[in-house]
């Protein structure tokens, strides 16, 4: 048992730690969002660069060979950060699906991604489908020796800058089974995107497939989906868990430095006992955010799915408390669009609502037994 | 990173389990599933039995029976024992007198002490709260009085556990009341057999006999009963209240809590079903057994800083520790309080005379309600939970 990073993983996080202190600073996010992308390229460039896009890929793919740990280091800094650039939506989703896509797929586009020249996103939610990933509308059907694709998916994240969309359709079965999804490759000239801003200052698009042709990645593509969903509740949870560490450090420098009443108001006991719930609540998430690595590595279907939730349950429970406390101890500054500290609760609030916000994953939880086996 | 247990650890793990499975007495195990706190005799037998394989004492030194085990080893046997459920070693002796005395004692103390705590040969308990000194601790006003050879000891102490067992106390007393307060204590033993000694019974709500208060009239014990120096005491209660870093997290007994509610949320009835088919119940458990998790990983980072750097600065994850663990335990006690339903309303113990040969209620229910007014004190005593928020604000905050 290590709770330690190597000395390879120390050097990727403070690398990528010098990258967004030299080019996220409040201002230049902001720039960066007023920008045509929504995000900026010369900092997609600097992720190449790193290696950050490459990352998880095997090395005879043209990756580097990093595991999940690597990856949710990364996502730390990028919740630190509030970074913009479609690195979740191309690295650990549509990254997720290219590791375990055909040895011809990942020759081809994996060189790509990991020198930023393609960008990929995953099309999953639909209009009645809320946090279920099973309930699938959109239809796959074969042509010819492949297959197309109609229907619409939305809050595709990233994806009016997509260059390949990984699309989860029915082939099979009613709308809410299991069994008959499958997971298809589709080019972006194949779909519509109409992109938008999200709540927290991101990209995300409806795109809409109509006879779109695809390549098939999994015909029983279910487990697929959750082995790549479990891989991105672990990044989730540690760029829910960078965050609110900056949140919270903001909260308690403020309260050091404003004065009323003739004195801090860090003196004042009920806010010490306050800032000291958001640290238990904290340490909390970075404990199960270490749990949600182990959780999503698991070979047991069940057990991963369990461990998935419960992570979901407690980053959701305590990213609340602490992004919504952040707030109410800073007072009316933090509900200004000019203070960085309500940009991080709009993060942690939307956070919590990808692939299912703690609601939904305690229900799932419960129906499943629970975490505690009873003898 | 890697946060998994060694092979070796789950071999422990195995070890540990199948020696509890062959030695621990039926009788033990099966009151202690039904929630009840163990006897002075069931304590006794039980770390006699512990001490003679070596595992009385898993955190002192090898020197003094200690068996030499790593952090994550003692954490194993720890939560073995808790989900058991076996009694675990008295705390009174092993985590927190016989620690004090082997860092800061003689060793003509450690001779005679030592052994006979590890054996529980010796009964102990804590004299530190005063009616007047609770969470502030250092506003105690106990005196003892140096006269040639002897303490003599006047005053009171109070929350006393289980003094009434006990074959000693260990005692915070003032012994320089000029002194600014934290400078003016000693730490002092004392037989609890001596005249001038008088203990009397606290009654807390669920009827139990638990605590009580403890006078001290004239008491005289030898001046070698000191430890450490005189006026140093603080020294000691600081050493004995920051070592118990992990003891009240207590994440296996909460673990085999759990799985009794299950058991006793599938013979409860809601609605005509089992209760454990309500989904709302389900809901509200679940979201224990996620903090549970969340807070045993929480133990696994402290221990594995403690393994790596023994001498560590406190780390922040560590006042989580007691908020948390102290939460959830009241937590699933008042769950399984609820489980019972009306039948909750039955009181005392179903082993007491006549009490449930007429079938009142279901053996399962007899002291539910119980544990859950008994176990309100859990974020009250050991530095309460807002005393904790105070020392974190002021440790880990900087407020």
């Amino acid at each position: 048992m290590d709770f330690d990073l190597t000395e390879d993983q120390s050097l990727l996080a403070d690398s990528v730690r010098k990258m967004f202190a030299d080019g996220y600073g409040f201002e230049q996010r902001k720039a960066y969002i007023k920008s045509a992308e929504g995000w900026s390229t010369a900092m997609w460039a600097q992720y190449a660069e790193l290696g950050l896009l490459g990352l998880p890929f095997a090395e005879a793919d043209g990756g580097f060979g990093g595991g999940l740990t690597d990856t949710c280091l990364i996502a730390e800094q990028m919740g630190k950060a509030l970074a913009l650039e479609p690195w979740f939506s191309t690295v650990v989703l549509g990254g997720g699906f290219l590791r375990r896509a055909s040895a011809e797929m990942r020759r081809e586009l994996v060189p790509q991604v990991a020198a930023g020249e393609c960008k990929l996103a995953f099309a999953q939610v639909e209009r009645q489908s809320r946090y279920d990933l099973f309930d699938v509308a959109t239809t796959a059907k074969r042509e010819g020796a492949g297959w197309v694709i109609t229907g619409r998916k939305g809050m595709v994240l990233h994806g009016d800058s997509a260059d390949r969309f990984f699309v989860t359709a029915r082939h099979a079965g009613g709308q809410r089974d299991h069994g008959g999804i499958g997971v298809f490759m589709v080019e972006a000239k194949h779909a519509t995107a109409r992109g938008f801003r999200t709540v927290d200052g991101g990209r995300a698009a409806e795109v809409e497939f109509d006879k779109a042709p695809a390549i098939l990645l999994a015909e029983d593509g279910l487990p697929m989906v959750e082995a790549v969903v479990a891989e991105a509740i672990a990044a989730l949870a540690f760029e829910a868990v960078g965050c609110m560490d900056i949140a919270h450090a903001m909260t308690l420098d403020y309260m050091k430095t404003r004065q009323q009443f003739g004195k801090p108001i860090s003196s004042f006991q009920a806010l010490q006992h306050r800032a000291a719930d958001m640290l238990v609540a904290l340490e909390q998430a970075r404990s199960m955010s270490f749990f949600a690595v182990q959780a999503a590595s698991d070979n047991d279907a069940n057990e991963r799915r369990a461990g998935a939730s419960a992570v979901k349950v407690q980053i959701g429970r305590s990213a609340r408390l602490v992004g919504q406390q952040s707030i109410q101890l800073h007072g009316g500054i933090a509900m200004t669009m000019e203070y960085a500290c309500g940009h991080y609760f709009k993060r942690l609030t939307m956070n919590d609502s990808l692939f299912g916000d703690a609601d939904h994953h305690i229900k799932a939880l419960a129906d499943d037994g629970g975490l505690v086996k009873a003898a | 990173m890697d946060l998994n247990f060694s092979a070796e650890e789950i071999a422990f793990r195995h070890e540990v389990r199948a020696f509890i499975d062959a030695s621990l007495p039926a009788a033990t195990r099966a009151w202690l599933v039904a929630g009840k706190s163990p006897t002075k005799a069931m304590v006794v037998e039980w770390q006699k039995i512990l001490n003679a394989k070596g595992w009385a004492v898993p955190e002192w030194p090898v020197q003094w029976g200690g068996p030499g085990w790593s952090a994550a080893q003692k954490y194993i046997f720890r939560e073995e024992l808790q989900m058991a459920p076996a009694p675990s070693p008295l705390g009174f002796n092993v985590n927190m007198c016989g620690p004090v005395i082997i860092a800061f004692g003689t060793e003509a103390q450690k001779q005679r002490f030592l052994p006979r705590m590890a054996n529980l040969d010796d009964w102990w308990c804590q004299g530190f709260s005063e009616p007047g000194a609770g969470s502030d601790l250092a506003g105690l006003k106990c005196r003892a009085v140096r006269d040639g050879n002897e303490w003599v000891i006047n005053g009171q102490k109070t929350w006393t556990t289980l003094a009434q067992h006990a074959d000693w106390i260990f005692l915070l007393c003032r012994t320089n009341p000029e002194a600014k307060k934290q400078e003016g204590i000693s730490f002092i033993l004392c037989p609890m057999n001596l005249p001038g000694i008088t203990v009397r019974p606290i009654i807390t709500i669920e009827g139990g006999h638990e605590v009580n208060e403890v006078f001290f009239d004239d008491v005289r014990v030898p001046v070698e009963n000191l430890v450490g120096e005189e006026n140093k005491g603080w020294d000691c209660a600081k050493y004995l209240l920051g070592n118990e870093r992990f003891g009240q997290a207590r994440v296996g007994a909460s673990r085999e809590r759990i799985r009794r509610l299950k058991i006793i949320a599938r013979e409860s009835m809601d609605g005509g079903r089992p209760l454990i088919e309500d989904p709302d119940f389900r809901r509200q458990m679940t979201e224990i057994e996620v903090e549970l998790k969340a807070l045993e990983m929480t133990v696994m980072r402290v221990i594995a800083q403690d393994m790596k750097r023994a001498d560590s600065k406190p780390n922040p994850a560590t006042s989580v520790l007691k908020i948390k663990g102290t939460e959830i335990q009241q937590g699933v006690s008042e769950m399984l309080m609820k489980a019972a339903g009306p039948y909750a309303w039955v009181d005392g113990d179903p082993d007491e005379e006549g009490s449930n040969e007429w079938d009142l209620a279901p053996d399962w229910a007899f002291g539910l309600a119980g544990t859950y007014f008994n176990w309100r004190k859990q974020s009250i005593y050991g530095g309460s939970n807002e005393i904790q928020r105070n020392i974190m604000a002021k440790a880990f905050l900087g407020l």
